[in-house]
Parts: structure tokens; sequence; C-alpha cells
């Protein structure tokens, strides 16, 4: 009867008696859930124009992450280095699409699937052996980011905004928008979808599989970068980065792997679930329920909509 | 354009000529020594038995499938491999013996697919889909509507083609290949599976592109009533060999069609 009332009761009771801690942590997680949204977002755009599961892109974030700051420590200047850095995504991409996906066309999914693993690894060693392996500062300031906190009163009480946040959910947002429309209503954005849905139709009409990989990479590599940066500015920059990638498993199975909406609800709700479930819930458990609560978030959503809060209904005329 | 006296009239000068295609996957001879034509304007058919060879044909012409020997001379140009994608800029457009249409996307987006080639704003403003990019959408979206109108498929624009019958996704796909402008049109087996009604629309339509864009069209099936009907010249292929070229009229009292189609006594 006690933990019943424990775990059914009192949290929202707490939720109600103290609301500015309620907004201050949904405020949290929507920051948090706002970077797992671009990880998955650089999963789905890759998906979506190949069908190619990228385990890769949580190491792409990290490795463009220290592309930017190593640059910078060698004397570059803030925004020269995050041209060369976005120059460095696009070689990494017409790479990708040379070395790897070019070799291994008409393979089944899996092994272009395995062949992003073997991609993680050696972006791992690579970064590894130029740029080092320690811990690195993002250059936030450089980059002309804001920094500190916005005190607001609100709810009876006062709510604590980074700047930082503020700025990555806006940066997130435009990001999101425009990609959106771009895949949604633009010549390219159509290709990408072509290519996903009929290599042959595809190259029929003209397009160029080999060009859509690589824009497609690139994209990704962006996002990527955007990642790194917004994620770094709020912790470090190292390796430990890359297991974000696994944040947004949960995440893509929520909202879906072929849909840019969906990776950001998706990102969004597990964000604030995670948050809410670790500040209300977690005590009972003893706490640390944040790392695993997401997957079981997704594990429920995986029972009622395997095909994701707004992923392609899967048509099949018999 | 055609003069009302026979669809011969119509028939201008040579576009593509194979010579001597050869193509083999292993030790399998798809195609041997096999060389024709076909000229501006025509529609040209190219029939056979099952395995005689003839998609892969159209497979060499428009790059899926490059022949160990023969050489392809497209409007004066001879290629040694051309890609599918290059083989598209140049002007050929085809549609798939078994429908391959951009299934989640709607027969809308799938035409406008087809206009890839036709649209040229960079890569900057289509990102913003503003200024040059916006212009460009709604010019050929006109030129979409029209072949929408064209094909009498305006209802279901907004549908997802892997929702359609079967009938109409393979009038999508013609549309899609309509909207790339070909001066050379392959269509394999457009009528495949359909009831004689929709044959007839599809037969009508064929017809209809051949007029009034002037398309150069070549085409394989198998129903024999629909080519003799269709077809200004016929080749026919058996066993990758051309056993036969001509008009609809020689290819029918050609003794080794007739036993290609029926058999021979041994």
């Amino acid at each position: 009867m006690d933990l019943l009332y424990k775990i059914f009761l009192d949290p929202f009771v707490q939720m109600g008696t103290a609301p500015d801690l309620l907004v201050q942590t949904l405020w949290e997680g929507l920051v948090a859930g706002v970077l797992y949204s671009l990880i998955a977002l650089g999963f789905v755009l890759i998906f979506k124009a190949s069908g190619v599961f990228n385990f890769a892109q949580g190491i792409m974030v990290v490795f463009a992450a220290l592309t930017l700051v190593g640059l910078h420590e060698h004397g570059v200047p803030a925004f020269v280095a995050l041209a060369l850095t976005i120059g460095v995504m696009f070689c990494l991409a017409f790479a990708v699409e040379r070395l790897i996906l070019r070799p291994l066309v008409n393979q089944p999914d899996i092994i272009l699937f395995m062949a992003t693993f073997g991609l993680t690894y050696f972006l791992i060693g690579f970064g590894e052996l130029i740029f080092g392996g320690e811990t690195k500062v993002m250059i936030a300031d450089q980059l002309l980011l804001p920094r500190g906190a916005i005190d607001v009163k609100m709810a009876g009480g006062f709510v604590s905004l980074q700047k930082i946040d503020i700025a990555a959910a806006i940066i997130a947002s435009i990001m999101v928008a425009t990609l959106a429309i771009f895949f949604q209503r633009t010549r390219i954005g159509r290709a990408l979808r072509a290519v996903a849905d009929s290599h042959r139709a595809a190259l029929s009409v003209g397009i160029s599989l080999e060009q859509i990989w690589v824009i497609v990479w690139f994209a990704a590599g962006l996002v990527a970068l955007t990642t790194g940066i917004m994620w770094g500015a709020r912790s470090d920059v190292s390796f430990a980065l890359e297991v974000i990638a696994l944040k947004a498993l949960p995440v893509l199975i929520l909202g879906g792997l072929t849909s840019i909406p969906g990776a950001i609800v998706g990102g969004l709700i597990i964000g604030v679930g995670e948050k809410l479930g670790e500040f209300y819930w977690g005590p009972l458990m003893g706490s640390g329920i944040e790392s695993w609560f997401a997957y079981v978030i997704a594990l429920i959503f995986l029972l009622f909509r395997p095909q994701g809060l707004f992923g392609e209904r899967i048509i099949e005329r018999i | 354009m055609r003069a009302t006296g026979g669809r011969e009239a119509a028939v201008g000068d040579v576009l593509l000529s194979a010579e001597n295609v050869s193509l083999s996957f292993g030790g399998v001879k798809a195609v041997s020594d096999v060389s024709f034509d076909i000229r501006k304007g025509e529609i040209r058919a190219i029939i056979g038995p099952n395995g005689a060879g003839k998609t892969s044909m159209l497979n060499v012409i428009n790059g899926f499938y490059h022949p160990q020997q023969g050489r392809i001379t497209f409007k004066g140009e001879t290629r040694a491999n051309m890609r599918p994608h290059e083989a598209a800029y140049g002007g050929i457009a085809r549609t798939f013996q078994n429908v391959a249409l951009f299934r989640g996307m709607t027969a809308l987006d799938n035409i406008m697919a087809g206009r890839t080639l036709k649209m040229h704003s960079s890569f900057f403003w289509q990102l913003l889909r503003y200024g040059p990019a916006m212009r460009e959408e709604v010019e050929h979206r006109h030129r979409v509507e029209e072949i929408i109108d064209f094909l009498k498929i305006q209802e279901i624009r907004r549908v997802p083609v892997g929702r359609l019958p079967y009938g109409l996704q393979k009038r999508v796909e013609l549309g899609r290949a309509l909207a790339m402008e070909p001066e050379l049109l392959l269509l394999d087996e457009p009528m495949a599976g359909m009831n004689l009604e929709e044959k007839e629309d599809m037969s009508r339509f064929v017809l209809d592109v051949n007029d009034h864009y002037g398309t150069t069209i070549a085409l394989i099936e198998h129903d024999m009533g629909v080519v003799m009907d269709l077809s200004d010249r016929v080749v026919v292929l058996d066993h990758g060999i051309k056993i036969a070229d001509g008009t609809p009229d020689e290819v029918k009292h050609n003794q080794m069609v007739i036993d290609a189609y029926l058999g021979v006594a041994h």
C-alpha cells in the first residue's frame, strides 16, 4: 500500500506542491531532448536516403567536435576552424561514398550496417591518432555562443535557464525546419527519398546515387558537427560522448526511423521522460534510473506502435 | 504530325542503333550479336518468347547493363559504357516490367522526381526553398500538372503510390518517364497484368504520347494484338538472337517467328 502510494500518488503531489521544480525539471528534460533529437536526426537522414542504419553517427559527432577543437588548438581562428571542419565533414562524406558505399552497392542492409561499425572504429582510432585521446574543452566562447543563465520568475519560484541551452534549442529548431522542408518539397529532397525507395527507378530518372549519398552523408556530418558543438559546450569533448549514440536508439524507436519530426518529438519525449523519471521516481529505486528509463519508454512504444509515432505506415498490397 | 495514310509516314532518321550487341552473365548468353535501329518518331516493338533477351536489350540501351561486345549509337554518338543516369541525361526514359515506383511518395512527387534533371537551382537555395528554388518548383509543377491531366490521374495526385491499384501504378510510372521529356521512351511490358479496358487505355496513351510529344518509343509487349496495332516496326528476338525485323505484317508471316512462338516439331 505504501509502495503504491509512493509510485502513483506521491510524485504527483510533489509536482503540484512545487510547480517551479516541475518546470525546472521539464526544461532540463527538453534541453536534453533537443540534443537527443539532433543525434537521432543524423540517423534518420542517412536511413531515409540510403536505408543504412549508420552506427557511426555517434562517433561522427565526436570526430566533428574534436576536429573543430583540435584545429583551434593548433592556432586556427575559431570561425576558420569551423569552416575547415565543415570541409573535413564533406571529405568524410566523399570518402565514405567512395570507399564504403560504392563497393558495397546492392549488398544486403546488414552488410552496410556492419561497414558502419568498421567506420566507427576507424574514426575512433584516426581521431585519437591525430588529436590525441585526452578530454578537450569546446571553444564555445570563441564561437560566440552565450554562457551563463537567466533566472525567470514563474510558477511561484525561479527557474534557471542556461543561455547555451536556449541557443541550442533555437539552432536545432531552425535546422530541423530547414531539413524538413528540404526533404519534403525540393528536387534534391525528392531525389533523396527516391533513392531510399528504389535504386533502379531513381537511376532511370537520372538521379545519380553517388551524388545523393555524398549529399546525405554530408548533411548528417553537419548535423553531427552541430550536435558536437552543443553537447561539447555543456560537458567536454571526449570519446565518452560516443555513447550518446546509444541514447538515440530509443528516440528512433519512438519517432520512427524515417521521420524527421519523429526524431524531434521522440527526442523531446525521451528527454523529458528521463528527467521526470529520475527526479520524481528515481529516489524510490536508489536513483540512477536515467540511464535505462529511456529504453523502457521505447519498449512500451514498441509494443503498441512498432513503426514509431511518425514512421511511414507499412503499406502492403496483397 | 502523322500523315493519315499509315504509320510509316512519321518515321525519320535513325535515333538509336545497336550494332552486334552481345551480353552474357557468366556462361548464360542473354543477347548475342543483335543489331537493329530505332528511327525518330516511330513506335518500335521488341517481341519474343520469355527469356528471349528483350529486357536485357532494354537494360543495355539505358545503361543498366554493359554489353561485352557491340556498340550503341544514340543521336549519332557512340558510347561504350554509359551509366543509367547518363542515359537519362541524354534523353532516354523508361518504365519497368514490374513497376519500379517510389512507393512511399505520392503520385505527384513520383512524377516531380522525373523532373530532377530539368531542375537546376543550387543546393543552397534548395535548403532554403526560396528564390530560384521556389520559382523552379512552381514552374515545373505546371508541367507535371499537364502530364497528370494528360494521363487522367488528377484524383490520385496525393495518394502514396504503394496504395494504388496496379494499372494506375503503371500509369504513374509512365507519367514519371514523360516528365523527363525524353527523346526515346522505353516501355517494358506497359500492359502486363492489365485487363482489356486498362490495356486499351494504355495503348491510347502510348499512341497519344507518340503523337502529341513526338516521342520515339521502344516497347516490349507480349500481347500480339497490341503490338500489331501500335507499332511501326517490330524486332523479334528468340534465345538472345534476332530472328526477324520489319513491319508487323512482315513479321507476322515470318516462318521463324511462327516457329519461335509455336514451337517446331523436331
